[in-house]
């Protein structure tokens, strides 16, 4: 019977609405006393049944809940036979609570549609060699699994045999395949766009790249900051301290209406729910753009930052050397540029990785004796010509002439940051390579806007040179910037800036080799695409090493921070302007206080819902 | 020991989980200290002791408040 009423909420909700109608419009048109009575008398039982099964529910096991305090003031509006009151307070306290589940389904969609990407099944090899469709629950470390074109990876796994192109969006953030063969990694959740492949099972379920994901963003949502913590306690004390204040007033006024109004003003709704709503559409916002949010704590801090500090390798800067610039002198330069791809081709010099990938495909020759300069370069014979590749120094020495104009050029590639890469042939200039860790592509534009967005200092820590450290600072414009610093005196600094200058402070690392820094932090943001150490250390998450996720992600904690507030504005606000004109006013009643509280519990779920929506001007 | 995870239907009230809460505590086996019921994803988080109770009586414990169970995984 209990069960029955509880699940036909949503029918009652629309009986009690009607009956309100049919006894109103008699009230109006024909005057018909006792249908209007009869009506209302009917939709206050109807609506009060299932608000009290919940409120005896609540009492049980030893709670005050709105609903002991809703019950108690409909049965005393029903005993002094204010009928028009009871009936339409209990429909508007059940209609609002089915449009508060609607609109909390909203909020907390975009969280499940990441939930929704994990995979359910998995095609199996039984012990017969034949695969068969089993649950995603029966896979083991260890099994043999089929994936066809389309499907999903259903665990982390190694490629055994075949091969295909994978989307590892889910993963990575990134929606360009990525191809995998035998004995490449795949990841579960990421979807096989073409191909067919046979992995052996490596992690399953919750130890996979994605069960952690989907884990922390859903702990995140549920996770409590300390003002969140607050609320609940004293929401806990409020609801009674309601009860007895009401009850108060009754002993000494002997005013049934004032007490049971002032139950219905008291329910506390919006406050315990403005927050939580927030909280649950910013962190949505985030997993849907690549930005996970570890909980409410972090989106506090996060939103008062003062301070951004960053690794420069991998985060500022590409991380791996390229050449940046580059000039010709003279003819044949076709047939240089082979000469110089073949004597590379025998280097293991950090430069000379970058002077391949530069040159590309090209012809080779056979190369002879070569003759390695130590800190100039090398000299070798190739195709019978002396062909020499190194820095300044070595050229001198091969008394190469170096035009004017040729030495304008290498002075403006040294003030730029460049590593010099010369080629000489018998004797000649040909080829000027600057080589530099470039910045990567958007950072400073995303750095503006971080500045814009209110982060006062943007401060760089880098293990290398001061002055290549200065050089990409000056291009950047960044507050601070400092060379020739190891892990540990990264997190010394930060923890420097924290303890000695009071300063809030998020550190932006790849979270492999700057994980103290990152745990030190205020913030630890990382850089990954979803690697393990990264997601565990770090607060916030930034999928597929994005750097334009990071200004949204700022952008996305401040009005995810404001948003709060509004909703406790919102909540506190209308509770007090409710007792005051209760006090102060006699057009205060028991339904229009409902009204209000309902509306004031949807208005905070709306204002919190605009944050799905929320995307950095 | 064993760990329960329980979904249920979308929780609407704040106040649902300290029903919830209540009615679970007062079960015999339920590990207080890791109980966890959360809002947002409406799912419950207990180790209970498999002797003392079963997955079921967890179970028909919350439904009959009202609140249906949509799955339960046990470990």
């Amino acid at each position: 019977m209990q069960r029955l009423i509880l699940k036909s909420k949503n029918k009652i909700v629309l009986i009690s609405g009607i009956l309100i109608a049919i006894a109103f419009i008699n009230k109006w048109t024909t005057g018909n006393v006792s249908v209007f009575i009869w009506s209302l008398v009917i939709a206050s039982v109807l609506g009060a049944a299932p608000i009290a099964i919940q409120a005896y529910q609540a009492l049980r096991v030893k709670v005050v809940s709105i609903d002991v305090l809703v019950t108690i003031a409909v049965v005393g509006a029903f005993l002094i036979q204010n009928f028009e009151e009871s009936a339409i307070v209990t429909f508007l306290f059940l209609f609002g609570a089915y449009l508060e589940q609607r609109t909390l389904n909203q909020t907390r969609s975009a969280i499940k549609e990441l939930t929704e990407m994990a995979p359910e099944s998995a095609l199996k090899q039984m012990e017969n060699g034949e695969f068969e469709e089993v649950e995603v629950d029966e896979v083991d470390v260890g099994d043999i699994l089929l994936v066809k074109t389309g499907a999903k990876v259903p665990v982390d796994g190694i490629v055994l045999t075949g091969e295909g192109s994978i989307n590892e969006a889910s993963i990575t953030g990134e929606s360009i395949p990525v191809g995998k063969e035998k004995g490449s990694n795949v990841y579960a959740g990421t979807i096989l766009d073409n191909g067919t492949i046979q992995i052996v099972a490596d992690r399953v379920g919750e130890d996979t790249t994605f069960g952690k994901i989907i884990e922390l963003v859903e702990e995140a949502q549920d996770s409590k900051s300390e003002a969140e913590r607050f609320i609940d306690r004293f929401s806990k004390w409020y609801t009674p301290a309601v009860l007895v204040l009401a009850f108060v007033v009754w002993i000494f006024s002997r005013d049934v209406e004032l007490a049971i109004t002032i139950l219905v003003l008291g329910c506390p709704g919006a406050l315990v729910i403005g927050v939580p709503v927030s909280n649950v559409a910013g962190i949505g916002n985030g997993a849907r753009h690549g930005v996970l949010l570890k909980g409410s704590e972090v989106i506090s801090d996060f939103s008062r930052l003062d301070t951004m500090v960053f690794d420069k390798t991998g985060t500022l800067t590409v991380g791996n050397p390229s050449v940046a610039e580059k000039l010709y002198y003279g003819k044949d330069i076709e047939e240089t540029l082979g000469y110089l791809a073949s004597i590379e081709k025998e280097s293991d010099h950090p430069l000379a990785k970058a002077v391949l990938e530069e040159i590309g495909e090209t012809k080779i020759s056979p190369v002879t004796d070569t003759e390695v300069v130590k800190g100039g370069g090398i000299v070798a014979t190739v195709n019978n010509r002396r062909v020499a590749v190194g820095n300044v120094a070595l050229m001198k020495k091969e008394n190469v002439k170096l035009s004017e104009e040729a030495q304008e050029d290498i002075a403006s590639f040294e003030k730029a940051g460049n590593s010099l890469v010369i080629t000489s042939v018998d004797g000649e200039l040909k080829i000027l390579m600057g080589i530099r860790d470039q910045i990567r592509p958007g950072v400073k534009e995303h750095l503006h806007r971080l500045k814009k967005l209110g982060v006062k200092n943007l401060i760089m820590l880098s293990g290398d040179n001061q002055g290549t450290v200065d050089l990409v600072s000056k291009e950047l414009g960044l507050t601070e910037a400092h060379g020739n610093m190891l892990p540990e005196h990264k997190s010394e600094y930060v923890k420097m800036l924290i303890e000695e200058k009071g300063q809030i402070v998020a550190f932006v690392g790849d979270g492999v080799n700057d994980s103290p820094s990152l745990a030190l932090a205020n913030i630890g943001i990382a850089m990954g695409g979803g690697t393990d150490v990264a997601i565990e250390t770090s607060d916030v998450v930034l999928m597929n090493s994005d750097f334009s996720r990071l200004p949204h992600a700022l952008g996305l904690v401040k009005a995810t921070a404001r948003n709060m507030i509004q909703n406790i504005f919102i909540a506190v606000g209308v509770v007090l302007v409710l007792l005051a004109s209760l006090l102060f006013s006699d057009w205060m009643n028991m339904s229009i206080g409902m009204l209000v509280h309902e509306g004031s519990i949807l208005a905070v779920i709306l204002n919190g819902m605009r944050l799905l929506k929320y995307k950095l001007k | 020991m064993k760990s329960a995870t329980i979904q249920l239907e979308t929780l609407t009230c704040p106040s649902c989980m300290q029903k919830i809460e209540g009615a679970l505590k007062k079960l015999d086996g339920i590990d207080k200290d890791t109980t966890k019921i959360s809002f947002n994803t409406s799912k419950v988080k207990l180790d209970f002791d498999e002797e003392k109770l079963s997955i079921q009586e967890i179970e028909s414990a919350i439904s009959k408040l009202g609140y249906d169970v949509i799955k339960s995984i046990v470990k």
